[in-house]
């Protein structure tokens, strides 16, 4: 446990853990957002990119002559002129041994890789006018074969994305504990292959990065949409050789993230190329067709699985392969295998299980380039785990709840070590299978369901476990040689009002991290939540950090902030003390008042800060009035806080047509102290909403040859408010004592079993036609086949 | 994306558009409601040198009742027919197809003389205005011209208007002699194009048992609206019983041959379109459309 005083923090509710709106949220109300679009500087410049159309291409010669002479154009660069400024980036971490992968540059060099790679940047005064030229732009290519599919990646005949490397094959690893031999000797087996598609962020707000380099000073400014500013003045001040302290990267209002803002993309480094070699302000802003072809995609697994039971419906061990397609390169820098990684490793996570073996390869392949998106391979884990879990219960004749009763880890059992090596402090598994139960009145559903298939209706019911790893150590990438931040910092000052100014590396998305660090800010020093103004997304006025990534921003950041909070508090009352000539032990901080044993307002704040900004002649010699603090917490203890929780999805099967109406969701979570509960259920709705499309709409779907078939909002099918269910969410507090706050993640709980718990409710509505589907998205067309409606 | 540059005008008469149309040098579009042509010029997949605004052109907005016809102009918003009481008294089918025709501001601003001009096979007017047998009005240097439903769609995107002729209005025989109408369609999203979609008038004799007249009329299952008259006969002159209904649906494979599209093979479609086929009929039968 931290302990930035000697003044105990006493969990009181007055902020942390209220339901309080967020003032943020008001702004946007107003139309006074302020995204990088919106932003406009002197002499700025539009860009575009001219992309190669194949998904795996020769480039012979690119001619720009003709398109240099369009009305305002700047100029036009390929990727021999980035090459000279820039160095190229490797998306491989050496904690997974032997991964390799391409090195990466802003444009295309000899060679395209997927259908949307970079060829040509075309700087002008318009977009429109940048646009118009690239039309003009002529390329020479020779269309190469491409790898589309991962497993034919793996083929020994396969085309070569990365000739270096000698195969496709961009990581592999095994697992193995136990004794999966003889857990499956003897026990009932149930196995199922399983095929999860692509699926993409889809942020409302694009990304976009306007990159602005003063040749004068060396110095870059850089504003973007991004969760990571801190990883991105690194990466910008290492690959372009600049001072870092002379790197400003400015996150201003972000429209949505997922983990899809916080990698290296080819265009970013692109525009920030062209502002050092043009001297002037360079924007760029994806159009959802850019977006489609260039954000990140995630999932893209195929796992083959296989579970061994016990008559009395005891399991004894997983054997699981996962093949996994990630694009033509690893992703920069935290690489495409983490999502893997986590899938092999967080299966099973939930039960006694000892015996486990599980395969992992990652395959390159001519698509767009695959890695981090909310929930991180959690969403795969727990579709096989769980729906191989229910697969056994009907096998040994239980019911899912009870099947889950008898493999659950229990409250005897923590600290737990996972069969695959995860050290988990405490879950309360069976705390919220029990309550789920009680909330979905699940007898009643039962039974309603027995009901309504008589008439010709069917409804499923299914139910998902997850464990999800949050408040991550250096442990993901730090010690991978990543240069990723897993620690925060946050100062905080009192204004010449007596107000709090808070000044944090974490970063705000929509989710709300604003609104939870003046919650807690508020709380430690015991003030007016209403006085403290919370800034984040910008390093030039933040300490560094790790800023938002793998559900940190309640559990690290708000960690830091109440250990900021305590130091100020600290500072505050021994200002007061000796200003009140009081022994600083008697007083305390309420509600922005020093109050002395006896509960007497002895001072305001404010008359504190008068005093100490404008009358420090007033103040005892040699007692500085320091009303700034900083504060600094990482992660220690265990490596990651585990969470966990369980989904409950009611579905209905049209099974003439194949349409799924999802009737109704429920998420029991436990993300140790609730800040907010407000905030903690939208990001677990928001969640459970990415997770039912990429259960039944969303999918990145790629034709033989390599080319995005559905790169538009009009065919990528999201989910909208008319097709959600409501979705009830209920707590369970299961704080951690790693920190004194005791807050885990929550942001991603929504997703990693959501769409885990939709496809065990659809296969639960199929089963009385004996057929089942494993892959996802479910549409129309799979559910058919699977009935054999459609032959 | 961002379109390419254009030049634009706007327009007060049929005839200054027509004027205008065929003095353009170069390619000229005209821009109704501008819910399909706008996304089509973002993304550049279509790039006229002059756009005419027709959208403020007197005479073609507005839905009357003229003699023993509907009249609906063809600057009339999606969402006035959705709402019109006319419509609703007169060609119900379309009130009850607006309610699938995209969201609240596409219906807002889209045209009804827009949707037919076009003539997405996905859409739903093209559909119903084929399925109600009605008569579209056009306008060219020639004058006007009436075609019947029946020969104004062609093909894919494709239809009896010329280059430079504007659809003006739309006919509709009001006689009120189709006794039940029935528009229904599955979609996987609220709002979507359909992945099928059928509209359906019909007449029932002998206190509103048997079947007499019926036209059968899918979207989205074709190059354009696809007219089932196997299915059609396979109904005619029965009760739409189940034997009924099920020899209409086997019939279908002699209207429909769906291609496989980009995530329904056509065997799927095929299917789709046989369940649909079986709620119409049934709902046409109950009288519950
Ligand atoms: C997100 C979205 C969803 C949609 N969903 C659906 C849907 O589910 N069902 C559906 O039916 N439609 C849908 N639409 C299309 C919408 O209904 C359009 O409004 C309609 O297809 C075209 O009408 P418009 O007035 O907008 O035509 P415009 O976009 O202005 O024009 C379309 C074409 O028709 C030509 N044109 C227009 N009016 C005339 C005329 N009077 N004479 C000659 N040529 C003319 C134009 O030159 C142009 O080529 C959708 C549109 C969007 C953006």
């Amino acid at each position: 446990m931290s302990n930035a005083s000697d003044i105990p923090f006493a969990k009181t509710t007055k902020y942390i853990g209220a339901a309080l709106p967020r003032a943020t949220a008001k702004r946007f109300l107003f139309g006074r957002g302020r995204y990088t679009d919106d932003i406009e500087v002197p002499r700025m410049l539009s860009a575009a990119f001219l992309r190669c159309p194949y998904a795996h291409a020769r480039i012979l010669a690119i001619d720009t002559t003709n398109a240099r002479k369009f009305p305002g154009v700047h100029s036009i660069l390929t990727g021999v002129d980035l090459a000279r400024i820039c160095r190229p980036w490797v998306g491989t971490l050496t904690h997974f041994a032997g991964m390799k992968s391409a090195p990466q540059l802003p444009l295309a060099m000899e060679k395209a890789v997927w259908s949307g790679h970079p060829i040509a940047i075309v700087i002008a005064e318009t977009r429109a006018q940048a646009e118009d030229a690239l039309e003009a732009i002529q390329v020479e290519f020779v269309e190469l074969p491409a790898v589309v599919d991962a497993l034919d990646g793996l083929n020994e005949h396969s085309a070569l994305i990365n000739e270096a490397a000698g195969d496709n094959l961009i990581y592999a690893t095994q697992i193995e504990a136990g004794t999966i031999a003889q857990a499956f000797e003897d026990a009932e087996i149930v196995e199922a292959d399983f095929i999860f598609g692509r699926h993409t962020a889809v942020t409302m707000e694009p990304r976009s990065i306007l990159a602005n380099f003063d040749p004068s000073t060396g110095r870059l400014d850089v504003h973007q949409s991004t969760q990571t500013p801190y990883q991105f003045q690194d990466v910008y001040a290492r690959h372009f050789n600049l001072s870092e302290a002379n790197v400003r990267v400015v996150a201003p209002d972000v429209g949505g993230s997922f983990g899809m803002k916080l990698h290296v993309y080819h265009e970013d480094m692109a525009v920030v190329g062209a502002s050092i070699i043009s001297g002037r302000p360079v924007k760029f802003t994806a159009d959802r067709m850019e977006s489609f072809a260039s954000d990140i995609h995630a999932r893209d697994h195929r796992v083959r699985a296989r579970l061994a039971v016990s008559s009395e419906g005891i399991l004894r061990g997983f054997d699981v392969d996962d093949v996994t397609g990630v694009g033509p390169f690893s992703t920069y820098p935290r690489t495409s295998v983490v999502e893997g990684n986590q899938v092999v490793r967080l299966i099973g996570a939930a039960y006694r299980v000892t015996d486990y073996r599980a395969a992992l390869r990652v395959v390159a392949q001519n698509k767009n380039q695959m890695s981090q998106y909310r929930a991180v391979g959690h969403p795969v884990a727990f579709a096989v785990t769980e729906y191989l879990v229910d697969l056994a219960a009907r096998k040994v004749g239980l019911d899912p709840f009870e099947i889950r009763r008898r493999n659950y880890l229990t409250q005897d059992m923590y600290p737990h070590t996972t069969a695959t090596g995860y050290q988990i402090e405490r879950l309360s598994l069976e705390i919220c299978l029990e309550k789920l139960h009680e909330v979905m009145d699940y007898a009643a559903i039962v039974a309603e369901q027995e009901r309504l298939r008589r008439t010709g209706v069917y409804r499923g019911i299914g139910i998902a476990t997850y464990v999800e790893i949050t408040n991550p150590s250096p442990a993901f990438y730090g010690v991978g040689g990543g240069h990723v931040s897993a620690q925060d910092g946050c100062i905080l000052k009192v204004t010449q009002s007596g107000e709090i100014q808070c000044m944090i590396s974490v970063t705000e998305q929509g989710q709300g991290t604003e609104a939870i660090i003046a919650q807690i800010v508020a709380e430690a020093v015991g003030t007016d939540i209403a006085t403290v103004r919370v800034f984040t997304g910008d390093t030039d006025m933040t300490p560094a950090g790790g800023a938002a990534w793998a559900c940190r921003g309640a559990g690290v950041g708000g960690e830091t902030a109440l250990q900021a909070g305590k130091k100020l508090k600290k500072r505050i009352v021994e200002v007061a003390g000796a200003i009140l000539h009081c022994p600083a032990h008697h007083l305390t901080l309420v509600d922005g008042r020093i109050v002395d044993a006896q509960q007497h307002t002895r001072m305001t704040l404010r008359e504190l800060a008068h005093l100490s900004y404008f009358r420090s002649d007033l103040l005892p010699a040699g007692r500085p009035a320091e009303l700034t603090v900083a504060h600094h917490h990482g992660p220690s203890g265990f490596p990651f806080a585990f969470t966990n929780g369980i989904h409950g999805s009611l579905v209905e099967v049209d099974v003439e047509t194949g349409i799924v109406k999802i009737l109704k969701h429920w998420v029991v979570e436990d993300c140790g102290t609730v800040i907010n509960p407000l905030l903690v259920e939208e990001q677990i709705r928001g969640g459970v909403v990415q997770g039912l499309g990429a259960a039944l709409f969303e999918e990145c779907r790629y034709s033989a040859s390599g080319q995005l078939l559905n790169g538009s909002m009009a065919d990528y099918l999201v989910p909208m408010a008319c097709e959600m269910p409501d979705i009830e969410v209920y707590h369970v507090e299961t704080p951690t004592r790693d920190t004194e706050l005791g807050a885990k993640g929550c942001g991603e709980a929504g997703t990693a079993a959501s769409s885990a718990a939709a496809l065990n409710a659809v296969n639960n509505a199929l089963s009385v036609f004996g057929a089942s589907i494993t892959q996802i998205p479910m549409t129309p067309e799979r559910i058919l086949r699977a009935i054999g409606a459609v032959g | 994306m961002k379109c390419r540059g254009f030049r634009y005008c706007r327009v007060l008469t049929v005839e200054e558009a027509v004027e205008s149309f065929v003095s353009c040098e170069g390619e000229a579009r005209f821009l109704a409601g501008g819910q399909s042509l706008l996304p089509a010029l973002n993304l550049r997949l279509s790039a006229p040198d002059l756009l005419i605004d027709i959208s403020r052109v007197e005479g073609l907005r507005g839905i009357t009742l003229e003699g023993s016809d509907l009249r609906i102009g063809a600057l009339t918003r999606h969402v006035e027919v959705l709402h019109s009481p006319l419509v609703a008294e007169y060609a119900p089918l379309l009130a009850r197809a607006a309610r699938f025709v995209a969201h609240p501001a596409i219906r807002n601003l889209g045209t009804f003389g827009g949707s037919l001009a076009l003539a997405d096979p996905a859409s739903e007017f093209p559909a119903c205005v084929l399925a109600l047998n009605a008569q579209i009005e056009i306008a060219g240097l020639s004058g006007r011209r009436r075609v019947a439903a029946d020969d104004y769609f062609l093909g894919l995107y494709e239809t009896a208007l010329e280059p430079g002729e504007i659809l003006t209005a739309v006919y509709i025989p009001a006689g009120r002699t189709w006794q039940r109408v029935c528009f229904d369609e599955l979609s996987r999203r609220r709002g979507d194009y359909a992945l099928a979609g059928l509209a359906a008038q019909a007449t029932f004799r002998d206190g509103g048992e048997v079947l007499t007249a019926l036209r059968l009329v899918f979207c989205a299952l074709g190059s354009k609206p696809m007219r089932a008259q196997a299915a059609e006969a396979a109904l005619l002159n029965t009760k739409v019983d189940a034997v009924a209904i099920e020899a209409a649906q086997h019939a279908l494979s002699q209207d429909l041959s769906p291609d496989e599209a980009e995530d329904l093979s056509s065997a799927a479609r095929l299917h789709l379109a046989r369940v649909l086929l079986g709620r119409v009929a049934h709902a046409l039968r109950e009288g519950a459309c």
